[in-house]
């Protein structure tokens, strides 16, 4: 890290890290703070990883506008970065004739956000698309431009990318104040030490607010959390090849159905205010409420076949739309601070923050030029970044070329995801490289299956604590605090 | 034996070299075959008993109580002297419906073995937090009992230094004593049924002898700590399972064991279609141990989770036996097999399917689990139509605890007009006919 940066971006969520790879074209000094010690690893981690055709925000909102233009974005971005991206379409599922009326409200709302190719299918029709549909369906809404991504992917290619193009990256490393000179930002704050900047971008996520307040931006802003669990399905027993909506109520889009990039079945969100901006627990008051919830849409889903429960904080903001004609509470910010000069502030960035985030990438670049920052585009800016081989997805020819190279690749870790050891030494030594377990899970898929890393938990450890050269007790679950093993029992004996 | 050039063919291949696969390809072997291959993905053969480092094997089979390595060491030294050939390092990714066994390892990559008969013996995997749906937070200390034991005894770390163990399960309570030898404090085990999931005899040895207190009708309602387990909330449960409002707890600790329950490890088996038994969650299987798709076999956990590594031994040398006569082409496919149901007070029933003729060699083995614990004296009844065909009695039945009921060689003939029987577990205090 040096002790001047062009740009200081704060937050290495969805949001920051496409911003940092959008502003890595030009001939700009950027560096990444972020408080954890892997990009993604909050919001954008733990959500249903859709891409929204835009039909839900209300027309005239700055979501809507975000939602339609990031949603057109995808498949470049994806073709660009390597990311697992599906236009799968999605359904949004009246169940009785009385919930028919819902769907027209929508379809007529989407037109107007610009979403394209909106269908209004009967009953009949939906079942026969997806036949595991409860048999009460009367109609459906279909959105041809939905899709589905891989979200953890999505961040990781984001921010190795602009690794790649020479944005620095530092973690475990808090963005606590601004330094001032007069009403202009100089600087950031952080444990590590004073850093100089000329633009500070606050993609904070949960913490825009405090972030934002710290610049005397928007005092009467908040963040506050709203948990949503989810249960993921064993796919062995449940599949489906697309997205399932009941109609939306006051709380939300409610309980969805539907398949990640992965191949597994997820069933959720719930929509719970909280307390604070952690507790991202398991409650069996969601866990019911899910089970409650699912069976509107497909009935003969059992949650007993449930492999893994998750639960991620939306950033839920009280910001007006900016549009006087729109009467709407909620929106995303996405803004040059009025109060300072130098910030640029992203705040209420909850669903659909992850569809929008190019969009959002996309403005905050134009923000910037607006407020006057020199923006040279470079010659050798590559916007390709290949991922790495995935064993699962290669034909076996193609498996045993690879094995011949690095014979790693033929050691298979985790014996549901089919993990190698080779893709995980490879995460390890990435550009943004893993040195938890949870950051390999988000970039392998290990210890996601069935048996939950019952099998590949002693083994990943020893395989990190190798490759990192560091002790076993020393390897981690995510943050400093989490280690897995307390002692060697030979050295240990007792309190 | 690694760059020992090995074959495609084999008479027999076997996938899973714990006790199971061992037994299987030494009676294989035993009985005519001319070449057995056992392939495990670990580095050494042995299973699951090479972390179970305490005694308690072999009682049945050896008459001696044997740590659970020595127990795999016999069986170890006896297929090396039978010939059979091993493959390690390996992992099975796939099996075809004509019998090729898809493997990759870092050697040979990708590659195919070919058997004329195969014989399943994954063993099992341990139930995860997931499924039992464990609400409160996500942080790290909260394994598996069989990790722990892996880490402990295997690679020599402490994975905590104060755990509390939910469920009552052998390999919880196993570790409940292992740790504390360790040094370590296991606060206690929390069993949400009103009766023990595992073996009596490890109560009292595991957890009486040490103090640790049995929380019976109780579960772990909340996980509570960011980054690391910082203690788990306790309650105690209706008969329905449902927490009494009230009489939560909050228990300081590091880490949670979760001691649930034990999976037959049947990827393999379902994804090649072969018809699977929903509750014990293992192949259907007759008394010879074939499945319904000719020429595959089951052995072991992967049949059914076993309580005594002995059971699964002779179990898994029937299968052997009958995976070297399909090789030969001696294995009569169709044996008339009849289904066996479990009926009053049995949860389940291994073998799934008898065939009356095989008695004619051998008595029939069925090995059951009561559905809840009778503990006065009972009498297992196996009926055919409206008749009594065999009858035995225990002191008592608990689910814990698999009974087994002989079919004699003479039972024969009476099964002769019936084509379908069923097993009921009868408390004599309700009367004898
Ligand atoms: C239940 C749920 C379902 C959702 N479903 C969808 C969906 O299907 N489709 C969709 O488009 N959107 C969805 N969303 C919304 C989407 O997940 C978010 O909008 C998106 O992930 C937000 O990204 P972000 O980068 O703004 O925030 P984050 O991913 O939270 O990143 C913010 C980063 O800032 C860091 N940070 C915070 N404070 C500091 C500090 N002081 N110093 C340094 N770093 C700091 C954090 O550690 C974090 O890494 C969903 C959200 C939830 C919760
Ligand atoms: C923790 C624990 C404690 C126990 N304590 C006792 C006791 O005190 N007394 C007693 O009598 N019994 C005890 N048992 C029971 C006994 O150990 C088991 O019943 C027995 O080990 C089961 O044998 P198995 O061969 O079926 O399975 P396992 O021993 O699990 O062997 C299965 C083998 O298959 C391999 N395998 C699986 N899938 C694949 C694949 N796809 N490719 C390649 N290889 C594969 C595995 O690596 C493993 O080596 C205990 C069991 C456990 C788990």
């Amino acid at each position: 890290m040096k002790d001047r940066y062009d740009v200081v971006i704060i937050g290495a969520g969805i949001v920051g890290c496409l911003t940092a790879r959008e502003l890595a074209k030009y001939d700009l000094d950027i560096l990444v703070l972020e408080r954890n010690g892997d990009v993604g690893a909050a919001t954008s981690a733990a959500n249903s990883a859709l891409i929204h055709a835009g039909y839900d925000p209300i027309p005239g909102t700055l979501k809507a506008e975000l939602n339609v233009r990031g949603n057109a974005m995808w498949d470049r971005l994806s073709s660009e970065l390597d990311i697992s991206f599906r236009r799968t379409g999605d359904y949004v599922v009246a169940i009785g004739e009385d919930e028919i009326e819902n769907l027209k409200i929508l379809k007529r709302q989407g037109e107007l956000n610009g979403v394209p190719g909106l269908e209004l299918i009967d009953g009949e029709t939906a079942r026969a698309r997806v036949p595991a549909l409860n048999p009460e369906t009367a109609a459906a809404l279909y959105a041809p431009s939905a899709g589905i991504v891989d979200t953890f992917g999505a961040v990781i290619a984001a921010a190795e990318n602009a690794v790649e193009n020479g944005v620095s990256f530092a973690f475990e490393t808090e963005f606590e104040d601004f330094i001032f000179d007069g009403n202009r930002i100089i600087g950031v704050k952080t444990p590590r030490g004073s850093i100089g900047c000329d633009w500070a971008i606050n993609c904070a996520g949960l913490e825009a607010d405090t972030v934002m307040h710290k610049a005397g931006a928007r005092p009467d802003f908040r963040i506050r959390a709203r948990r949503g669990e989810y249960c993921v399905i064993d796919p062995e027993y449940f599949t489906l090849d697309t997205v399932l909506f009941p109609v939306p109520s006051v709380k939300g889009k409610g309980v969805l159905v539907f398949t990640t990039t992965h191949g597994n079945t997820v069933v959720g969100p719930t929509s719970e205010w909280i307390d604070g901006k952690t507790d991202a627990a398991i409650s069996a008051f969601g866990q019911a409420y899910l089970e409650e919830n699912m069976r509107k849409l497909v009935p003969t889903i059992d949650l007993r076949r449930t492999i893994a429960v998750f639960a991620g904080l939306r950033a839920s903001g009280n910001a007006r739309c900016l549009n006087p004609a729109v009467d709407y509470v909620g929106d995303f910010i996405v803004e040059a601070a009025a109060e300072a000069a130098g910030l640029i502030n992203c705040g209420g960035i909850e669903s659909p923050g992850l569809t929008s985030a190019p969009a959002i990438a996309e403005r905050i670049v134009r923000i910037l030029r607006e407020a006057g920052a020199a923006l040279c585009e470079r010659s050798d800016w590559n916007p390709i970044r290949k991922g790495r081989p995935v064993m699962r997805r290669l034909s076996d020819a193609e498996k045993q070329r690879l094995i011949k190279t690095d014979p790693r690749y033929g050691k298979i870790v985790c014996r549901c995801e089919m993990v190698t050891e080779g893709e995980i030494a490879a995460e390890i030594h990435a550009p943004i490289p893993a040195r938890t377990y949870d950051a390999l899970k988000r970039r392998t898929w290990l210890g996601t299956g069935r048996c939950q890393g019952g099998f590949d938990l002693t083994r990943v450890v020893e395989i990190l604590a190798r490759e990192l050269g560091v002790p076993v007790s020393d390897i981690r679950k995510n943050e400093a605090g989490s280690e897995f093993v307390v002692a060697e029992t030979k050295n240990w004996s007792g309190e | 034996m690694s760059e020992r050039f090995i074959a495609s063919d084999f008479d027999v291949v076997v996938i899973g070299a714990g006790p199971a696969g061992l037994a299987a390809a030494i009676s294989a072997k035993e009985n005519g075959a001319g070449s057995v291959l056992v392939i495990d993905r670990e580095s050494e053969a042995g299973g699951i008993l090479q972390q179970c480092v305490h005694n308690g094997f072999g009682l049945d089979t050896f008459k001696e109580d044997l740590p659970g390595p020595s127990y795999a060491q016999r069986y170890i030294d006896r297929a090396a002297a039978a010939g059979v050939a091993f493959l390690f390092n390996t992992m099975v990714t796939a099996v075809s419906r004509d019998r090729r066994v898809l493997t990759s390892n870092d050697r040979d990559g990708v590659r195919e073995y070919r058997g004329k008969a195969i014989v399943f013996a994954m063993g099992c995997r341990e139930r995860s937090r997931a499924q039992i749906r464990v609400p409160g937070t996500r942080p790290a200390g909260v394994y598996t009992a069989g990790t722990a034991q892996r880490w402990v005894n295997i690679d020599g770390f402490l994975p905590g230094r104060r755990f509390v163990i939910l469920g009552s399960g052998d390999i919880g309570m196993i570790m409940a004593r292992r740790l504390t030898l360790e040094g370590a404090k296991v606060e206690c085990v929390v069993e949400i049924n009103s009766y023990l999931s595992g073996l009596s005899r490890n109560l009292v040895q595991c957890l009486q002898d040490y103090d640790i207190p049995l929380l019976l009708r109780h579960t772990v309602t909340k996980i509570i700590g960011n980054k690391r387990v910082e203690a788990v909330e306790i309650s105690a449960v209706d008969e329905r399972w449902k927490p009494v409002a009230g009489s939560e707890r909050a228990v300081p600790c590091d880490t949670l064991l979760l001691s649930v329950g034990l999976i037959p490890e049947n990827e393999l088996t379902r994804r090649v279609g072969i018809e699977m038994d929903p509750l014990i969650g293992g192949p259907v299987v007759d008394n010879r141990y074939a499945t319904n798709l000719p020429g595959f076999f089951g052995a072991g956990n992967v049949v059914q989770v076993y309580d005594l590594v002995d059971s699964v031994s002779s179990a898994a040398e029937i299968a052997g036996r009958s995976a070297a006569r399909y090789a030969a082409g001696t294995f009569a496919a169709d044996c008339g097999s009849m289904p066996v149901h479990p009926g009053k007070n049995v949860r389940q029933v291994v073998p799934q399917r008898i065939c009356p003729a095989s008695l004619a060699e051998d008595p029939i083995a069925l090995q059951l689990r009561v559905a809840k614990p009778l503990e006065g004296p009972v009498e297992f009844r196996v009926i055919g139509g409206d008749r009594i065909l065999v009858r035995k009695r225990f002191p008592y039945a608990r689910p814990g605890e698999m009974a087994t009921v002989m079919i004699p060689k003479a039972a024969g003939s009476a099964f002769r007009e019936t084509d379908e029987v069923r097993i009921d577990a009868v408390p004599l205090a309700e009367g004898i006919e």
